[in-house]
């Protein structure tokens, strides 16, 4: 069942364990998917080789998202979609940071992190460093609180529409 | 004096040619657009965040919210992403008609495109028939869930319910016809020189940029590579059906809408292959824990009465673990990634909306050109402002 699946996901893995010894710290295999867990200083380093390596190519990065493991340590999760489009592998990237640290950005490596990014800067708080333009992409500019942190209510009301209803 | 060549005007988000509320801050000199800054979030509604506090079969509805053109294709992303963090799969026929469905789902959304795309463009009289032969897809999700737009038709571990009568007949009906009115579309744009003109050669990108962009489904096919999750990565028996990728060559408006057309035909002919390899056997795995207990059993079995009651009172747990699934919506790479904490609620859910992700290559296409191009191309990228805002 939960075994890594072809040669194909070895292939990256063991590319990588090869090339990133230090900066690859655990792989796992679930449902045929494999998670790469990442050193956080190391994924642009990373991102660029699994780009631009001939036998893996993995050039689209299909999706960018974050995970706040709330009682954890480190709490957050950043997760990394990657597909090659020429081998139409798979693969998931993952780096864990604490709420005080920032992530490197990989908008320099992907055009499409750009906006990934900003909305997980804005959902989730993290910040990540290097990106061209890390403005709030869905709340607005003024919103408090970053509403995808497990410690942020479902059912929240800005503060000027409370104030305003008190206020009649 | 340099800063006064430069023109700042507001564009959206009430603006019928953005299809929603998508706001453009446009930067122009004269009428060249030099800059076109994007902001978004007009329709956010938080449903990642309204999906963790649902149980499994609760997120389906919000997924339709997402992609309202398409509300099947959301739910089939959705289900089947719990689905493989359960390692169940859906009995053929329910995989059959999934992929019907979807497939009409994509003739209806693309539908919506042309007349609205075309109506943008100045062609007034193709929104009409498009709307007319969107209608019969309308009347079908109708037939098979009893919504004509939120359809939620899909569940984990099969369908809502089996197809009802007449439905084959109402599908056979459309297959028959529709070919020849999209014959008829084309002989209004296809060779139509205002058409041409005001599409060829519009919104370019070059392949190297669409893929650093993330762009999918056609409008990434029209830059010239072939990548169409059905075929690279299929799901739901797609490798079991005949049909052929949409390519273009130039990137342009023109060869979006080409793609799109072409999708269309091989739609209908997936459709027709469903139609007649459509298998008899149950819509829904036999597990009483996810499927629902027909309403007369209840009244009869014990049992049937307690799976009944704690089906919709707690709902079913799911495996810890995460998986990532993305299907070929109507507008690209549809995705859910999903992660599960063992209870009966995601821990997490984040979808990868086809439209958000297309919508940043916008400035790409849009600078340097006309004003007047402009909504053009914003009509070519085909977004759903619910799904770029969730």
């Amino acid at each position: 069942m939960d075994h890594v699946k072809g040669e194909e996901e070895n292939l990256t893995v063991l590319q990588l364990r090869e090339r990133f010894p230090e900066a690859t710290l655990s792989t796992r295999s679930f449902r045929n998917e494999t998670t790469i867990l990442i050193r956080p200083g190391d994924i642009i380093r990373i991102c660029r080789f699994l780009k631009e390596d001939p036998s893996l190519l993995y050039d689209f990065l299909s999706d960018l998202t974050a995970v706040d493991r709330f009682d954890d340590h480190p709490r957050f999760e950043v997760v990394y979609h990657l597909y090659s489009l020429q081998y139409k592998w798979r693969i998931r990237l993952k780096v864990q940071i604490e709420e005080t640290e920032a992530v490197p950005s990989v908008a320099s490596v992907w055009g499409t992190a750009n906006w990934h990014e900003r909305e997980v800067f804005d959902m989730f708080g993290i910040r990540f460093e290097g990106h061209p333009d890390l403005r709030r992409i869905l709340m607005p500019e003024d919103w408090e609180g970053c509403p995808l942190r497990k410690d942020y209510p479902v059912q929240a009301s800005p503060k000027w529409w409370e104030e305003g209803a008190a206020g009649g | 004096m340099a800063e006064q060549r430069t023109m700042t005007i507001n564009m959206g988000p009430q603006h019928p040619s953005t299809h929603g509320v998508l706001r453009l801050v446009l930067e122009l000199d004269g009428e060249i657009v030099v800059r076109c800054t994007p902001h978004i979030g007009y329709l956010h509604t938080g449903m990642e965040k309204i999906a963790e506090s649902k149980r499994y079969q609760q997120v389906i509805p919000i997924t339709d919210r997402m992609d309202y053109l398409a509300p099947l294709s959301n739910n089939l992303a959705y289900v089947l992403a719990v689905e493989k963090l359960l390692g169940i799969e859906a009995p053929p026929r329910a995989q059959v008609i999934r992929v019907m469905l979807t497939e009409l789902t994509r003739i209806g959304s693309h539908l919506v495109w042309l007349g609205t795309h075309a109506i943008d463009i100045g062609a007034m009289s193709v929104f009409l028939y498009a709307f007319r032969e969107r209608e019969a897809i309308v009347d079908m999700y109708e037939q098979v869930s009893g919504a004509r737009m939120m359809s939620s038709y899909f569940r984990i571990g099969g369908l809502f319910a089996d197809l009802p009568e007449g439905f084959e007949r109402s599908v056979c009906a459309f297959i028959e016809s529709f070919p020849d009115r999209l014959a008829e579309y084309e002989d209004l744009l296809t060779r139509n020189p205002i058409w041409i003109e005001r599409t060829r050669g519009v919104g370019v990108i070059k392949s190297e940029d669409a893929i650093d962009l993330g762009l999918s489904g056609p409008n990434l096919r029209a830059c010239g590579i072939p990548w169409d999750v059905r075929k690279s990565n299929p799901y739901s028996g797609y490798e079991q059906f005949h049909f052929e990728m949409s390519r273009g060559t130039h990137g342009d408006v023109y060869d979006r809408y080409l793609c799109r057309i072409f999708e269309m035909r091989q739609s209908v002919a997936i459709v027709r292959q469903a139609l007649e390899c459509l298998p008899e056997g149950p819509i829904a795995v036999a597990d009483p824990k996810l499927t629902p207990p027909p309403k007369p059993m209840i009244k009869q079995s014990m049992e049937a009465l307690i799976h009944h009651f704690l089906l919709w009172s707690e709902g079913f747990t799911v495996p810890a673990g995460e998986v990532y699934q993305s299907i070929e919506s109507p507008r690209g790479e549809y995705g859910v990634y999903l992660v599960s904490d063992g209870s009966n609620k995601p821990y997490r859910i984040h979808f990868r909306t086809p439209s958000f992700v297309n919508l940043e290559s916008l400035s790409k296409m849009a600078e340097g050109r006309l004003m007047a191009d402009l909504v053009a191309i914003i009509g070519s990228i085909d977004i759903v402002l619910g799904e770029v805002d969730r």
